[in-house]
């Protein structure tokens, strides 16, 4: 039996995507905490991004499937609390992306959440402005809220800073 | 844990998650019928936010009893919840219903605060984890009550005759289920005659600002968690339905 390390695993779920967001991975968005290899089995060890997610269950079967695929039999997904996932937790790789899929990443808060989610300064990831309002701190998805750009005159979306 | 302790956290755990989970439904009857559609998009949001909170409840729930979390949702009958009367209120005007998501939600957040500092972990964990999520609910609720109240002449009579009815049923949320003394004692859940303290700190000045009246009526017609209105029933029979269409179906 071939055995893996946990680097190779972790490359594997590189390929797994958030399915509401496709241009991240599990790993960018800090979805996957622990990668143990234990012989010829594996843990995987994840944290739920916002409690209601519907994309949550999802996540977890691709999870598994994407460490079966490497011909891996012993899988467990573990799902985990603690601690609380914070957007401050996707990489800076991460961030650009979303903002090249049309959705400006989350402001870092360093764990002070109230001072900083509130501010509610968002730049449009269109034009770069910070001239925005927001429109509504909830979206079409649990991690998203509705700014308007006073210089595009036109609508985006914030991931909502958690 | 000793069997007395984890007896009365079962049903603690039970009693938030119903809580959320009839409110959940409450709210989730305006999808498609807000007054405007950022605020059908909003309530859906926080809606889906509090059942996923209610499943949280359930699958701690689930650690100590095996119970099922689909099965205490979808075929208990309403006399085995144990929701207070609070949440089960039909949903009313738009007043009614943002009125009591914002007395909900002062209440959860100062809930929540306490909780994450609990000693059953696994309970804790979970609170430090929503806590962080009910800071954009509160925010919202609250600057509806304020717009509410402060509006027309129409907007505050409505939202002034919501808390004249709500008020005695938000105390109910103070409540603490018999024996919960014991958790207290143990340093798992808050003592919640203090956090009714804190409750009516906060939403005291901020309704009187918002130009509402505080009632004078404190008094719930029940304070028993099994004891329910005759919505209720007609609530679950709602929200049950499909799940009893066909107890095998896999969703």
């Amino acid at each position: 039996m071939k055995t893996f390390t946990s680097t190779q695993i972790w490359q594997a779920l590189e390929q797994v995507k958030d399915p509401e967001i496709p241009v991240v991975s599990v790993v960018e968005m800090g979805i996957v905490r622990e990668v143990l290899v234990d012989g010829d089995a594996v843990r995987v060890t994840m944290t739920p991004t916002f409690s209601g997610c519907p994309a949550l269950d999802v996540m977890r079967r691709e999870i598994e499937t994407a460490v079966r695929q490497l011909g891996i039999e012993n899988v467990t997904v573990e799902t985990v609390l603690h601690p609380p996932w914070s957007t401050d937790w996707i990489t800076d790789e991460a961030r650009e992306k979303l903002r090249q899929f049309g959705l400006a990443p989350p402001q870092k808060h360093g764990g002070d959440l109230i001072s900083v989610a509130f501010l509610d300064v968002a730049e449009c990831p269109r034009c770069g402005s910070k001239n925005s309002t927001i429109k509504n701190s909830f979206g079409p998805t649990l991690c998203r809220m509705i700014y308007y750009c006073h210089d595009c005159q036109d609508a985006f979306e914030q991931f909502k800073p958690l | 844990m000793n069997q007395a302790i984890q007896q009365i956290l079962t049903q603690k755990l039970l009693a938030l998650a119903d809580d959320e989970l009839i409110l959940a439904h409450r709210n989730s009857e305006w999808i498609g019928h807000a007054p405007i559609l950022e605020e059908d998009i909003a309530l859906a949001n926080i809606a889906q936010d509090e059942l996923g909170h209610a499943n949280l409840w359930f699958e701690l729930h689930q650690t100590l009893t095996g119970d099922d979390p689909d099965e205490l949702a979808f075929f208990r009958e309403a006399a085995q919840f144990r929701n207070v009367q609070f949440v089960e209120l039909p949903r009313g005007d738009w007043a009614f219903t943002m009125l009591r998501q914002y007395l909900f939600d002062a209440y959860e957040l100062l809930l929540l605060d306490q909780l994450q500092y609990g000693r059953y972990q696994p309970l804790a964990q979970a609170c430090a984890k929503v806590r962080n999520e009910e800071i954009y609910h509160l925010r919202h609720t609250s600057s509806w009550i304020k717009r509410l109240g402060l509006g027309t002449e129409e907007s505050n009579r409505r939202t002034q005759a919501a808390l004249d009815e709500l008020w005695p049923y938000a105390q109910q949320l103070f409540v603490p289920l018999p024996g919960e003394s014991i958790l207290v004692d143990e340093k798992i859940v808050p003592n919640l005659g203090r956090l009714h303290e804190s409750w009516l700190e906060r939403v005291r000045p901020f309704l009187t600002a918002a130009h509402l009246t505080i009632p004078s009526n404190q008094t719930p017609p029940t304070n028993n968690r099994s004891n329910h209105t005759h919505h209720l029933t007609t609530l679950l029979a709602d929200m049950q339905k499909v799940a009893r269409l066909n107890r095998e179906a896999v969703w």
